[in-house]
């Protein structure tokens, strides 16, 4: 089983209109050195399989198909390994 | 004047109104088409892959499952879709309405993407609308109407694409309407939303899918004062039918 972890990001050509508007609450807090706030999405989930290689086509499948929209985002994921029994021992 | 638009007689085309789980804009397309305009209507349900063989698919406006994750990401890879998808790539046509429009960008029947208002704001009201493009089967025999009134109502209708896109869609004249002034002047101060050049509605290459932000199917009843919608659906009946 492995756990992925997938970050998405806007485009860096795409304006992020929410990050501005966070950006000024930053300013509002008093935090002057906050600059270039960009807001992205963060997704995890297992992938139940022993293969890493299988694995990682279909968590790169899942991303071009339906996580993120490669018009507007780019994503990066990360794979690690764990046995359900670790985690239920836990 | 009356914007109603031109009714010759016609084969009555059947329209099939696709409902998602979110859709909210199904019922109003339904008394547009079949109440209003007197057409066939068969709603199609999302999880059925039959078309009861309409003629005209509508992707209406609402918020198809919640608009999680991206507006129309999921509603795409609805059963129905496949269908829609299959239909459009032989010559079908298909109007995809505000978040029926994100859905054709979604299932790439469209080219580009519509991003959050730059204003962050949802925005709800009317506007006006230069038809860039007379040549289409939406338009075709509208050419009197220079600027068209439909309202809008949407948080996520920023329309972009690269540049490579952009330059493709105005080659192929696939830039159907923009927004501008009561006149027809097409600049920054009345884009509503931040779309590229003021985009508000695009269609395929071979002219059988339209996407538009605007709701024409608020704007077919006379009671209501406004009928430019009506332009748009009478358009594509005499133009597909005649």
């Amino acid at each position: 089983m492995f756990r992925a972890k997938v970050l998405i990001k806007r485009r860096p050509s795409i304006l992020d209109p929410q990050g501005k508007a966070v950006e000024i609450g930053a300013k509002h807090l008093g935090l002057t050195n906050i600059k270039n706030t960009r807001i992205g999405k963060y997704i995890e989930f297992d992938v139940d399989t022993i293969d890493k290689t299988e694995a990682e086509k279909e968590v790169s499948n899942y991303c071009d198909k339906l996580l993120a929209n490669p018009i507007m985002e780019d994503y990066e994921f990360t794979l690690s390994e764990w046995t359900p029994s670790e985690k239920e021992a836990k | 004047m009356d914007s109603f638009g031109e009714r010759s007689e016609m084969r009555k085309p059947k329209f099939g109104v696709v409902v998602f789980p979110g859709s909210n804009c199904d019922h109003d397309a339904f008394y547009a088409l079949h109440k209003v305009l007197e057409f066939d209507v068969n709603f199609l349900w999302h999880k059925d892959t039959d078309l009861k063989e309409s003629d005209v698919i509508i992707l209406p406006g609402g918020f198809s499952y919640g608009d999680y994750l991206r507006t129309g990401a999921i509603a795409r890879f609805s059963p129905i879709m496949n269908s829609v998808i299959d239909f459009a790539n032989k010559g079908g046509y298909v109007l995809g309405i505000c978040n029926g429009f994100q859905i054709l960008l979604e299932a790439g029947l469209l080219p580009g993407a519509l991003l959050q208002n730059i204003s962050l704001k949802f925005i709800c009201k009317d506007v006006y609308l230069s038809v860039e493009n007379y040549e289409s089967n939406f338009t075709k025999g509208i050419k009197d109407k220079i600027v068209l009134n439909l309202p809008i109502a949407h948080g996520d209708g920023n329309f972009f694409a690269d540049e490579n896109t952009l330059k493709e869609l105005e080659d192929n004249n696939q830039i159907i309407l923009r927004y501008s002034s009561k006149s027809g002047n097409v600049s920054n101060e009345f884009n509503p939303n931040g779309s590229l050049k003021n985009i508000a509605g695009i269609i395929n290459k071979n002219g059988n899918v339209l996407g538009m932000m605007p709701h024409p199917e608020r704007s077919c009843n006379r009671i209501l004062a406004k009928t430019d919608g009506s332009l748009i659906f009478n358009a594509l009946v005499n133009n597909i039918y005649n």
